[in-house]
């Protein structure tokens, strides 16, 4: 999230699209409810009619998969209107660049593209830049190649007649959701966007939360209280695990992982975003820094410049290597692998195509399992089709503490980190994950001591010294995440102080490159720092009245609630909403007044910077030159759709996604087999695959087994009545659930077509309960996304039919949904 | 005076002895907020946050003078959940009390039907043993154009958002020593 959960009450309008906050992240609500107190509009566009509904003010469906279509439209209509917001656009945003002359747009496909290898040249998208190397710009923004006029044709093609043809959504509802949220265009008024896995599990997910951005920046709605671009997020700390680099293409903090080809530290920091734009503060070309800091925490004394901090000791992915998720999976599926660790993961259930991971984790000669309760991945090799006797797989499965009954800190999705204490013990010999991981590198570093074996510098230089007489010691660790000096500094060039060797660092300002300091992860520099641990703070001041809570835990970066604050104010640091100042320059104490400002430069019209100081140009991208698929979204079909053609191109399917083929990877499209949209969503009594659910009494007596939401329409055409057993199946898997037929899903006219969809959830397994029903992802097809590759779980095709045996083992009361 | 949650627990309890409620405009039974009392009274509370979802509500757990969890409920403190807890939320307690918890190191060997129970110094010097071997086999030094990649190709690793920060952040840097290149995990997902 730009912004945090209190911050909803700060809205005009709130738009809920591609997530259901209302039951999957309950208790949220309460602010989204104090912001209808004051008058505020809620919006839910959603295929399916859910308890976020029913509060909503409007509340609109679109068929799984066409948010650009919809969101496109709202572009259009923004423009068209002269809703947005000139002052901000003009100033904070790239509307004014000057696009590469080459860059096009032709019949769903952009500049550059290589059919064969399915990808794009970017070079045609660049913006161009003067002698200096300052982009171009036309202030009056009337230059044919600027990138409003681009924006402005590239969304004349959504009419609301076109968008309502691929969405399903009537023309009427369509308006009403684009007048009610284009209104926070005014500079004061503020609109934000709450969404989750409903925009991200597609292949357009990254282009989907694209075109809200542009929506966001052209309605002067980032930077602002109330306002912002905030994914949900479903994990408790899915924030703090990407921020420490457990993702193949970063190391923590968001340092890209290095490339063969970059062979050295200079060849690394070569790489370091640059821009020669004196009001550009381009906060990244500090990177340096951050990764010979970095490289510090981890290999400690034996770092040295000498010998590039130990870059070269550390693994890199041979140039443009993808090595994520589906990917992962595949090689495993082919043998790649002998040994892998399955982490408080059940990826026998959570991973899209679950028949293939299962079958993958047969191939592999070892699995680490670390889990509180069993799961299906642990003993997936005696799970439903598995012949143990051919299995070779050694597992070990080793039971961890759950979240009270160990101390540490987590990142929930305002980025707050918040300190939990350890309340019990675990149950038995269970330990916390920090001590099993502390214990496992001693042992494997003692192995190769014994007997060296392949490159043991790393292993060997690696600093591990965590500990407290004798036992693991987590603030040890969440110490040299903040980092230290590591020399004496008698002037330091950042406040020209004196700083001790040994201390903990004020904040990643002082960070060196030359290996005087230590940083485990930049930007939670000033969480742990000589004043104490930041994160245990509970101190209730609100001094902005906005719900900030200053003191309350602590936030990254620097305790900043809400990036890309400066956004807030005009050119003179004034706030532009003076009902809701974030931000306000003091002129006479030269300082900032509110939250903690994105960088403590003066305002724009004195001597100061562009507000969006994470971007090499400074401003928001309306046209974005960095992506795979293109720098406006554009609407594509899901993988597998139920029309033949994309009604906006001829690309029925995103040009440049990778297509899985061979082996158990099957698609369908329009294929009356499977003639259903089939998409996957939790419900507010359990989470995730349901490891940590299913197994307590109360949720699982709650929530029984799985269920298929469909029509009273589809119910009616396939002869299936509420509560019968039914079969749901797509070219990769079935099972079994019981039917709800229900009057929240409705059938949608696409193109004079109708199309029925229809939901599942995705929390179940065959491990326990024994009645529960199987994983929604054994249906769930390979592939993803072209940037993220974040599998597209939310938009499939499948088929639905009753059981016509409906076995005498199954209670008939317990499917009595309505 | 601000009544919150908690305050007006106190005060409703003091209540109890048979004077009226003063102030507070409506009655709650006064038995109720005594049961309540009873079973979390003398309890030690420590606060944590809630495993699930990424909202990050409070939680405060009782645990009896054995270190047992008694309860857990919502912390009224908390400025984002102000005590609410959705049904995950509130039914933590069950998590830490509950029999079908891993309590042991299970093991399951190559062609096994079955799960064997083992001691922990055992398994990790097993799998330290497993790492070791398998990294020695699959290192890659240099790749096919000849550039120092320093990597092992035959390990793989999942995990996890379900850790804590600081476990994260270790894990993160044991996988790389190792010279993992296949690190991935919910987020991706």
């Amino acid at each position: 999230m730009t912004n945090h959960y209190i911050d909803f009450r700060n809205a005009d309008v709130i738009l809920n699209m591609g997530g259901n906050v209302a039951e999957n992240h309950p208790v949220s609500f309460k602010w989204i409810q104090a912001a209808k107190d004051k008058g505020a509009i809620f919006i839910h566009v959603d295929p399916r009619f859910t308890r976020t509904s029913t509060k909503a003010d409007i509340f609109v469906r679109l068929r799984s998969g066409t948010d650009i279509a919809f969101l496109g439209g709202m572009i259009k209509y923004i423009l068209d209107n002269n809703l947005y917001d000139e002052f901000y656009v003009k100033n904070y945003t790239n509307a004014s660049f000057i696009v590469n002359p080459k860059y096009g747009f032709d019949d769903g496909l952009f500049s550059g593209y290589d059919p064969n290898k399915r990808v794009y040249d970017k070079s045609t998208w660049a913006l161009e830049k003067d002698e200096n190397g300052i982009p171009k710009r036309d202030m009056s923004l009337q230059d044919p190649r600027c990138v409003f006029q681009l924006l402005k044709k590239h969304y004349s093609r959504y009419t609301p007649e076109k968008v309502t043809e691929i969405t399903g959504t009537p023309t009427d509802d369509l308006l009403k959701v684009y007048k009610a949220y284009s209104s926070t265009g005014a500079p004061d008024k503020a609109g934000t966007v709450l969404y989750a896995m409903g925009w991200c599990q597609h292949t357009v997910g990254v282009q989907n939360i694209r075109a809200m951005s542009i929506i966001q920046t052209l309605l002067s709605n980032m930077g602002i209280a109330g306002g912002g671009i905030n994914a949900l997020r479903g994990e408790s700390n899915v924030q703090g695990s990407t921020d420490a680099g457990l993702l193949f293409h970063i190391w923590p903090a968001y340092l890209p992982t290095p490339q063969a080809h970059l062979a050295t530290l200079v060849d690394y920091n070569k790489t370091t975003p640059a821009s020669k734009d004196p009001r550009s503060v381009n906060w990244w070309k500090n990177r340096p820094k951050y990764v010979a800091s970095y490289l510090k925490s981890v290999f400690g004394e034996k770092a040295n410049k000498e010998n590039d901090f130990g870059y070269g000791w550390m693994p890199k992915l041979d140039t443009g290597q993808d090595a994520s998720w589906l990917n992962l999976f595949d090689e495993m599926y082919k043998g790649t692998f002998t040994g892998f660790f399955a982490w408080g993961m059940n990826p026998a259930c959570s991973g899209a195509h679950s028949g293939k991971v299962r079958q993958a984790m047969t191939k592999l000669d070892w699995m680490v399992n670390v889990n509180v309760f069993d799961s299906e991945t642990g003993s997936f090799w005696k799970g439903p089709g598995m012949d143990p006797k051919k299995i070779k797989t050694e597992v070990f499965q080793l039971p961890c503490a759950a979240s009270m009954e160990k101390e540490g800190s987590i990142s929930n999705s305002g980025r707050w980190m918040q300190w939990r204490y350890k309340a019990s013990n675990p149950p038995g010999e269970a330990k916390p994950d920090g001590d099993i991981i502390y214990d496992l590198f001693k042992k494997v570093r003692a192995l190769y001591e014994k007997d060296k074996g392949a490159l043991p510098a790393p292993i060997l230089s690696l600093k591990w010294d965590y500990e407290t007489s004798g036992h693991f010691d987590i603030h040890k660790v969440a110490k040299e995440i903040n980092g230290y000096f590591l020399e004496d500094i008698p002037e330091h060039p950042a406040d020209k102080k004196a700083y001790k060797k040994g201390t903990l660092l004020p904040s990643f300002v002082f960070l060196l490159d030359d290996g005087r300091t230590s940083c485990g992860s930049w930007i939670y520099s000033a969480s742990y720092t000589e004043a104490g641990n930041m994160a245990a703070r509970r101190k209730k001041t609100d001094p902005t009245g906005l719900g900030l809570y200053p003191e309350w835990s602590w936030c990254w970066p620097v305790n900043r609630r809400i990036i890309y604050n400066r956004a807030s104010v005009d050119l003179e640091g004034n706030p532009r909403d003076l009902k809701r100042p974030l931000l306000k320059w003091d002129a006479e104490g030269k300082k900032w007044i509110g939250d903690v400002p994105d960088n403590a430069v003066p305002p724009m019209g004195t001597t100061g910077a562009f507000p969006f100081i994470m971007k090499p140009d400074g401003v928001a991208s309306l046209f974005g030159p960095g992506l795979n698929d293109g720098p406006f979204p554009e609407h594509y079909e899901p993988l597998e759709c139920p029309i033949e053609k994309n009604l906006m191109s001829n690309q029925r399917i995103s040009p440049v996604i990778k297509i899985f083929e061979g082996g158990l990877d099957k698609f369908t499209t329009c294929d009356p087999k499977y003639p259903f949209v089939c998409t996957t969503y939790r419900v507010t009594e359990h989470w995730q695959t349901g490891v940590l659910t299913r197994w307590l009494p109360w949720l699982i007596e709650a929530e029984p087994q799985m269920f298929c939401e469909m029509s009273l329409e589809l119910a009616k055409l396939r002869g299936i009545n509420n509560g019968d057993r039914v079969i749901v199946q797509t070219s990769r898997g079935k099972l079994e659930a019981v039917a709800i037929v229900t009057s929240r899903f409705k059938p949608f006219n696409i193109a004079g077509q109708t199309v029925h969809q229809i939901g599942i959830p995705w929390h179940f397994g065959w491990l326990h309960p024994k009645d529960g029903g199987e994983s929604a992802n054994l249906l769930t097809p390979t592939v993803g996304d072209p940037n993220t590759m974040i599998p597209e779980s939310k938009a499939f095709m499948a088929n639905v039919s009753r059981l016509t045996k409906q076995p005498s083992a199954q209670p008939a009361k317990k499917a009595t949904k309505s | 005076m601000k009544i919150t949650r908690r305050t007006f627990l106190k005060v409703s309890g003091a209540t109890a002895a048979g004077t009226v409620m003063g102030g507070l405009g409506f009655d709650l039974s006064p038995a109720e907020v005594y049961a309540q009392e009873l079973r979390i009274k003398g309890a030690k509370e420590t606060t944590t946050i809630c495993c699930y979802c990424s909202v990050g509500c409070g939680i405060i757990v009782h645990t009896d003078a054995k270190g047992k969890v008694i309860n857990a409920e919502g912390d009224p403190d908390h400025p984002i959940s102000e005590g609410a807890l959705c049904a995950k939320g509130a039914s933590s307690y069950q998590i830490a009390v509950n029999e079908n918890r891993l309590q042991k190191v299970l093991y399951r060997a190559p062609y096994s039907s079955a799960w064997k129970e083992v001691k922990w110094e055992w398994a990790l010097e097993k799998i330290a043993a497993n790492i070791k071997k398998s990294r020695d086999a699959s290192f890659m030094e240099k790749n096919a154009k000849g550039q120092v990649v320093n990597r092992t190709n035959g390990i793989a690793s999942v995990g996890s958002a379900a850790l804590d920060n600081e476990e994260c952040w270790l894990y993160s840097k044991f996988l790389r020593s190792l010279g993992l290149i296949y690190i991935e995990h919910q987020a991706r997902i």
